[in-house]
């Protein structure tokens, strides 16, 4: 244990002792990354990394049965057309819509797959505590063995940092050895690096088995600086504890280059233990049939087109 | 899992090298009066890319001529915007043949795709694009009422940026309205032989830019012309040094751009994980191979251990191998001569009880290679400490006050660069303030651009190049 104890003071403390991080320096960094040329054999491999490692998402008010049940059968077999597509990390729907998704999964051979339920007044986090409680709860319940919890970003920007951490604690204790725990930072509301790396090191010192860039929901969300600089979170705090922490980008990663470039900041900075669905989850829905456009083209040499990829 | 980078070669079919090269003099490539043909090579392949031309002291006389000619009869009756223009089309051509450049100067002086591709050809370009825009205001830099050029200026550049140096050298001369005689380094003579094309495509008036090629012996004749009004020189301190006394007896004017050892100082507060690839951007950018490197890594002693295992797991990950791979990060080092002065330097560094670190990693058999190295244990009285290595070997040296760290970083000739690493702004302009270094950046390292002026304290040379203070140096005039 980094603190301790949960004390506002000793919260603040640990906190305040981490290094800074340079916007610009960090910028660079991500730019420089960027301009990986990944080519051949390599592309090949990371598009059937990046797809094992996508959560599947659908986050809508106009979710419906049909919807959620299209998503499991793609999330099963991206490619109907091709069998060595391998299959998705997640499905990621909201409370509701678990139990659906998760006996659709079990009677169509996607019983491997976990169903991840986007938890604790997603995606604005503002009830109270009991309310977050229950709902993580009910998510369990229906079926859900993956939590995506969202920090109560006001608490954290008015320096209420032990709000923040005593709610990530009451939710993983919830979630026990039944679901694993992501915790979303939302990371276009804390705006700062500094901001970032610290929520990032508080979430993992609160119990977070992942630590998630945004809901999705607030533009901008998984840019690449963002992404590298939690990155070296989870890298430094395992150097610290040994354990090692998750990282899941979110929104607006929509192309297979997009993907790529992921693959090649978690290589680069936490290092290839990372590049493993265990520890790296893209939060996606548009990406996966891009991935299979660009899949394809590999394969055949020849780009196919929208048509040969299914909408769901 | 193992995320492996297959190899992503950029194709070298862009570039058209021919077997040999002539002079250019008066807007025409023309063979030497009695020069002989010397080669030129792929440092990281040892293959022969050209044969080039050894110009005598003939050929520097007919190209002084034929830019006295150019200045007298044509550069200077244009007005400025007239300049402007050409310059302004050079750089257009510059942009247009941006991928030609980079390959090319990749394949003659070994530095990796990126950075030719992202950083000296951009560069070059903008600064002809930030002199065209001077080359009709110079009324107005702050030089006096209607600043006069000095006529024709000799201009020797160096191996490690020579597309870069190129522009910074003529980009200036000819805004100002000088003409120009140029001599690319014996290693990398290519992309100015090159340029000499851009020079022809863009109608350049004949005898403007004129490009000779060979050793130290054609500088020597282009640095004792009795026809040329300035020099400006970037290369080593001690050629530097032969320079001056040349030109001491003459009424030649002169810049020097020279060695340096910059001081990367990192202090306690500083932003850890940039601060490293601030480090590696200072030392391993371009093989090391840049007069500004940082090359002492100042480091305050509570934080030398954090800071140096995170160096070393990231100097692991450095990509060496071939410079056309566009995933690679560590060229070949530029010539034979090179490597044998890195590894003497190197080895005097073991000797003198330094430790030696490097990461686990596979050089190519052909070629000149040297890993990505640093030295612990180091002290003031180092010659590694104090000699300009040239090459990916930094030497680590402790401090513990702030004003220990000024005083090391000064306790050298030298005074080219310098890197402040801290959160503390007010740290930031005490330091800046106390250190005596031409450039010092802060929270980054090795960045250029054409507005701002470079150069360097005592043994790094005379003068400033880029940005309205480099205008001076090819300006004479009303100062008063």
């Amino acid at each position: 244990m980094l603190l301790t104890d949960s004390s506002e003071s000793s919260i603040k403390s640990f906190l305040k002792n981490l290094s800074p991080v340079d916007q610009v320096g960090a910028d660079a960094r991500a730019a420089m990354l960027a301009t990986r040329s990944i080519k051949t054999s390599s592309k090949l491999w990371a598009i059937d990394t990046a797809i094992s490692m996508i959560d599947l998402t659908t986050l809508e008010g106009a979710d419906t049965p049909g919807k959620v049940t299209a998503l499991c059968t793609k999330a099963v077999r991206p490619d109907p057309s091709d069998n060595s597509v391998p299959h998705v990390g997640a499905v990621c729907v909201y409370n509701d819509m678990v139990k659906v998704a998760r006996e659709h999964l079990d009677n169509n051979g996607g019983k491997e797959i976990p169903v991840a339920a986007v938890s604790t007044a997603f995606p604005s986090g503002r009830a109270s505590l009991d309310v977050k409680k229950q709902d993580t709860e009910d998510a369990i319940a229906s079926g859900a063995t993956e939590i995506d919890m969202v920090i109560d970003r006001g608490a954290f920007l008015s320096g209420n940092l032990e709000k923040v951490f005593t709610e990530i604690v009451c939710i993983k204790e919830i979630c026990g050895d039944r679901a694993h725990l992501k915790v979303i930072l939302e990371t276009g509301e804390l705006v700062t690096y500094d901001n970032v790396r610290r929520a990032s090191f508080l979430a993992m010192a609160a119990g977070a088995d992942f630590i998630k860039t945004s809901t999705g929901k607030v533009s901008p969300a998984a840019t690449a600086p963002v992404v590298l600089v939690m990155l070296e979170a989870v890298r430094d705090y395992y150097a610290m504890t040994g354990k090692k922490i998750g990282v899941k980008p979110a929104g607006g990663i929509r192309t297979t280059k997009d993907a790529i470039k992921q693959l090649v900041l978690v290589n680069e900075t936490a290092g290839p233990d990372w590049l493993d669905p265990k520890l790296f989850r893209i939060g996606a829905s548009a990406l996966l049939n891009d991935l299979l456009m660009q899949r394809m083209k590999m394969k055949s040499g020849q780009y196919s087109g929208r048509n040969y990829v299914t909408l769901d | 899992m193992k995320f492996e980078y297959a190899p992503a070669p950029e194709s070298t079919a862009i570039v058209d090298i021919q077997s040999e090269y002539n002079l250019f003099i008066d807007g025409k490539f023309v063979p030497s009066k009695g020069g002989k043909r010397f080669e030129t090579i792929n440092p990281a392949n040892e293959k022969v890319l050209s044969r080039v031309t050894q110009a005598t002291s003939a050929d520097v006389d007919r190209a002084v001529k034929a830019a006295t000619e150019a200045h007298r009869k044509t550069w200077s009756k244009l007005t400025g915007a007239q300049r402007g223009k050409y310059l302004f089309r050079i750089a257009r051509i510059l942009q247009e043949r941006a991928r030609e450049f980079a390959v090319l100067e990749s394949m003659d002086n070994g530095k990796p795709i990126r950075e030719t591709r992202d950083t000296d050809i951009p560069l070059a370009a903008a600064h002809f694009f930030y002199h065209a825009g001077w080359a009709d205001k110079l009324d107005y830099a702050g030089l006096g009422k209607n600043p006069k050029p000095h006529g024709v200026v000799g201009q020797i550049i160096p191996w490690n940026f020579p597309m870069l140096m190129l522009a910074w050298k003529v980009a200036p001369a000819l805004a100002t309205g000088n003409t120009v005689v140029l001599k690319p380094a014996e290693t990398t003579p290519l992309t100015a032989l090159l340029f000499a094309e851009v020079c022809q495509q863009a109608d350049l008036p004949k005898g403007v830019v004129n490009i000779l090629t060979g050793d130290g012996s054609t500088g020597a004749a282009i640095v004792n012309h009795p026809g040329i009004n300035k020099i400006a020189f970037t290369g080593s301190t001690e050629v530097g040094k032969i320079i001056a006394k040349s030109v001491a007896s003459s009424k030649k004017a002169l810049t020097l751009e020279l060695g340096g050892k910059g001081a990367n100082i990192i202090f306690e507060d500083a932003p850890i994980d940039e601060t490293v690839e601030g480090i590696i951007n200072g030392i391993f950018f371009n093989q090391g191979h840049v007069c500004c490197a940082g090359s002492r890594l100042l480091v305050q002693e509570n934080i030398k251990d954090e800071l140096l295992e995170k160096l070393k797991r990231r100097m692991s990950l450095i990509r060496v191998g071939d410079p056309l791979d566009k995933n690679t990060d560590l060229g070949a080092i530029n010539s034979q001569a090179q490597l044998m002065k890195i590894r003497e330097l190197a080895e005097s560094g073991d000797a003198e009880g330094a430790q030696r670190w490097s990461p686990q990693c596979e050089l190519p058999e052909k070629g000149f290679w040297f890993p990505p190295t640093f030295f612990t244990g180091v002290s003031q009285a180092h010659r590694i400490a104090r000699e300009e290595i040239f090459g990916p070997v930094l030497s680590v040296i402790t401090f513990r006050t702030p004003s220990e760290a000024i005083e090391k970083a000064n306790n050298t000739p030298y005074g080219l660069s310098a890197g402040i690493w801290t959160d503390k702004g007010s740290r930031i302009l005490w330091s800046a303030q106390q250190l005596k270094a031409g450039v010092i950046w802060a929270n980054t390292f090795n960045k250029f651009d054409p507005a701002s002026p470079f150069g360097g304290y005592k043994e790094s040379g005379w003068g400033r190049e880029g940005g309205r203070h480099g205008l001076s140096a090819y300006l004479k005039g009303d100062f008063s």
